[in-house]
């Protein structure tokens, strides 16, 4: 039996999934909350997109599950041994791929679907050293001769994986019209209308997205049996299974950040807009001290300071991957403790404009508590504000973390994420021939990621917001966050204006 | 309008105080002096007397608030958090770590910064505002669906594809510019052309599509509909009508992100090489010079506060609604 481990960023993940699923939970019972969500699942784009966000949070969740196997038993040791675990941190992903080429390091590089390395090496020929491209420890091992044309092998195990993509793309299908088959009548009739796009939720444009999604995947399984489908980077490691570990971290910095901004942002923001008066001045006085600092020097010294902590404390973390984690964890609480303004301030705005109207006033006269009227009356009327920038920010985080481990301040060099594939890729381009599959690999990845994410954000906003343009993105993170111009305080220019 | 100049002024210095103690605190729970020194130094095995020594050539070795030994006010004045912040606000920003001034080589550095930021900046904004135009005096056509299509994908690309494969296909593909580096003078021109089509480009997304947002909203407003009453031509309504009227919002978030363009772009900088401020940044944090990265953090703070001050000018200044109090 192994041992579960259990990363910081693991439990915080679990947490927020049970999160989501409670939120679902009291949203099905509030009718307002219930017709704003059934209006995101009538637009097909963000339907489409929320099928690939749930393929990608499964492919985060099953590597958020770790584990350390047990060792065999030492031979000759006693039968009561202590039980030894490998030192070596796995997950359930990882034990997935287990067999194929994503789990088989190379020794350098070697380009997609090789079966030689890209560079070259001195190996001993019947005692002659020779200079020549050695063949990969498992890329076309199962070749007899490697230089042959591969093309018949290569396709065989296309098309085997593409024909096990479709049969799970038309199970996927069954499994859908059976579901509504009770709605149409027969499960038959079901078929019909999914096919013709008769039904109420776009199901036809969802199955097409859950169909192209299995076919990948089925092909890039099929061609990872024999080879390596992305080739491998300077370790030796697949690029693909690279991407794939990718996913989490930038789940988790998207989610998890996003988590950790949200109470002071809504204590803070909540706070000031119904207090107003001297509470009001000193949490603007903290928000706008916090925003005048550029962002990223802010965040540097904040990480630098968690890296002195990390180094003093090597004793605490039994394997590097909880360090990692740990810094993960860590890196997702310093971007959400200096990112609150934002929300804040939206908060603060909204909560400005609510403490005035009728019910609130009746409340008071009713001699209320503060506590009580902030809870009951105010937090569930700003809780769209809430959602919509949550759902807003995500994408621009998973951008960022890119930007922050380019600079070095992001996540530990040790753990793959998007941000340190392209950082790798920079060196990689200039060499010829050039290397350009891994930084390929991470833009496919990332894009799929961050579209999907945008579209299915857009669609949130439009069904809960009424006034759209408020939320409209400030300019994220491209030129640098120093210059990622924050929307001004309203209330500064507006003041007895229009 | 003086009063409220004034009292905003006042403002922003008592946020820069804020922002001086602050970073103070937090660099200092980063690193204390000694660690510094070691850095500096380098090395893992320093004598105490050189670590002495360093902190004294650089006058690390007082207290960091309060000195019991001084008399009278030289007990807070003769502090590392007094020497290092009170000049600051003067704007004088001392020497850095490794012994240089730093105020003069921000000086030197300002120039290809700016040389970067603002044809970026101006174009970049010509560009979305003219996209946006487009977009919406062909809404509800193909040509708008796909350009929103278009927005979307591209604000779903990390900037950083947009710098690699701008030097790949023009620098090493193409061999129309150099890959990077800088060059006073006219020179200028060749290293900056790649650098400011790759700005342009990565924010055309982002604001376009927001800008186009802001042009439906006003388009759907009455006075639109007065003006295509009156027999007005599309192209006038759009120029002179929509768009004067749909700058207001557009002004407040640009005229705030002027003063920051002083301090250049971090990414920008270091992938074409160049010598700008946001690569000094970047070689700071890189080499933990503490002073270095105080005093960039101070000019930031300041430049933007700046900017939030000027935004809110430019808005009474554009509409007429709008009075101070």
């Amino acid at each position: 039996m192994p041992r579960i481990v259990l990363l910081w960023t693991d439990a915080a993940l679990f947490l927020l999934l049970a999160g989501v699923l409670l939120y679902a939970w009291r949203a099905r019972r509030s009718p307002s909350v219930r017709g704003a969500w059934a209006r995101v699942a009538r637009d097909t784009p963000a339907m489409c997109a929320a099928v690939v966000l749930v393929a990608f949070a499964l492919v985060g969740l099953l590597d958020s599950i770790h584990y350390r196997p047990l060792l065999p038993p030492a031979p000759g040791a006693a039968a009561d041994a202590p039980r030894a675990y490998a030192p070596a941190v796995r997950s359930v992903l990882d034990a997935l791929m287990d067999g194929s080429g994503l789990a088989s390091p190379e020794k350098t590089y070697s380009a997609p679907l090789a079966t030689r390395q890209f560079t070259k090496e001195t190996v001993l020929d019947g005692g002659e050293p020779v200079r020549e491209f050695p063949r990969l420890a498992f890329g076309g091992a199962h070749l007899a001769d490697p230089d042959a044309p591969r093309a018949a092998d290569v396709l065989g195990r296309l098309a085997a994986g593409l024909g096990a993509g479709l049969a799970a793309a038309l199970a996927a299908g069954a499994l859908a019209a059976a579901l509504l088959a009770r709605r149409h009548g027969s499960w038959r009739q079901a078929a019909g209308a999914i096919a013709r796009g008769r039904t109420e939720l776009p199901w036809r444009a969802m199955w097409l997205t859950l169909a192209l999604l299995c076919l990948a995947a089925g092909a890039l399984a099929g061609l990872a049996s024999g080879y390596h489908p992305f080739g491998t980077d300077r370790t030796g490691n697949d690029v693909l299974w690279q991407a794939l570990k990718s996913v989490r971290t930038a789940l988790v910095i998207g989610s998890l950040t996003t988590l950790a901004m949200m109470p002071p942002a809504i204590v803070f923001g909540i706070a000031a807009g119904y207090f107003k008066g001297r509470i009001d001045d000193v949490i603007q006085y903290l928000y706008t001290t916090l925003t005048s600092i550029p962002g990223v020097l802010l965040i540097a010294a904040c990480v630098l300071m968690m890296q002195v902590y990390i180094d003093g404390n090597p004793g605490a973390f039994p394997t590097s991957a909880e360090r990692a984690d740990l810094r993960l964890f860590l890196l997702c609480l310093i971007l959400g403790l200096t990112g609150w303004a934002g929300l804040c301030r939206l908060l603060r705005a909204e909560t400005l404009k609510l403490r005035e109207l009728e019910y609130v006033q009746a409340a008071r006269a009713f001699g209320v508590s503060h506590l009580r009227i902030m809870r009951r009356h105010l937090l569930p009327n700003v809780m769209h504000i809430v959602l919509i920038t949550g759902v807003l920010e995500f994408s621009g985080l998973v951008l960022y973390e890119a930007v922050l481990s380019y600079l070095g301040i992001g996540v530990d060099p040790t753990m793959n994420s998007f941000g340190s594939m392209i950082d790798m890729a920079r060196l990689e381009m200039s060499r010829d021939p050039m290397i350009w599959w891994n930084l390929a690999t991470a833009f496919l990845f990332m894009l799929a990621l961050v579209l999907a994410a945008n579209l299915f954000s857009d669609a949130v906003r439009d069904a809960f917001d009424p006034r759209t343009r408020k939320f409209a993105p400030g300019a994220p993170v491209a030129g640098g966050p120093a210059l990622a111009g924050a929307p001004l305080p309203a209330d500064a220019s507006a003041k007895g204006g229009a | 309008m003086t009063a409220y100049i004034v009292r905003r002024v006042l403002y922003g210095l008592l946020i820069l105080v804020g922002v001086n103690l602050f970073t103070f605190v937090l660099f200092f729970a980063v690193n204390t002096p000694d660690d510094m020194a070691r850095l500096s130094i380098g090395g893992q095995r320093v004598s105490p007397e050189a670590i002495e020594r360093w902190k004294a050539e650089r006058g690390y070795d007082k207290p960091l608030f309060y000195n019991p030994q001084a008399q009278g006010a030289a007990r807070l004045t003769d502090t590392i958090f007094y020497e290092r912040s009170v000049p600051l606000l003067a704007m004088d920003f001392g020497s850095s770590d490794g012994g240089r001034d730093i105020g003069r080589e921000i000086r030197s550095r300002i120039g290809p910064s700016l040389a970067l930021a603002l044809p970026s900046f101006a174009l970049g904004l010509f560009a979305s505002v003219a996209f946006a135009l487009t977009l919406v005096y062909f809404r509800a056509t193909r040509l708008d669906f796909w350009g929103v299509v278009a927005c979307v994908v591209l604000l779903s690309i990390s900037g950083l594809f947009y710098i690699i494969a701008g030097q790949w296909l023009f620098a090493k593909v193409l061999r129309l510019v150099p890959y990077s580096g800088f060059a006073p003078g006219l020179d200028m021109a060749r290293f900056l052309l790649l650098p400011v089509l790759v700005a342009v480009i990565s924010r055309l997304g982002p604001e376009a599509r927001f800008y186009r947002t802001l042009f439906l909203e006003e388009i759907g407003k009455d006075y639109v509909r007065t003006a295509r009453a009156k027999g007005l031509a599309e192209r006038v309504v759009l120029f002179r009508h929509v768009l004067r009227n749909a700058m207001l919002p557009i002004l407040t978030g640009t005229v705030s992100a002027i003063p920051l363009l002083f301090m250049g772009s971090l990414i920008a900088e270091s992938f074409f090489g160049i010598p700008g401020l946001g690569s000094y940044t970047i070689d700071a944090i890189n080499a933990q010079d503490f002073s270095i990265v105080r005093a960039m953090v101070f000019l930031g703070s300041a430049l933007y506060i700046a900017g939030l001050i000027l935004a809110d000018i430019s808005y009474t200044l554009a509409d007429p609604r709008v009075r101070f109090e």
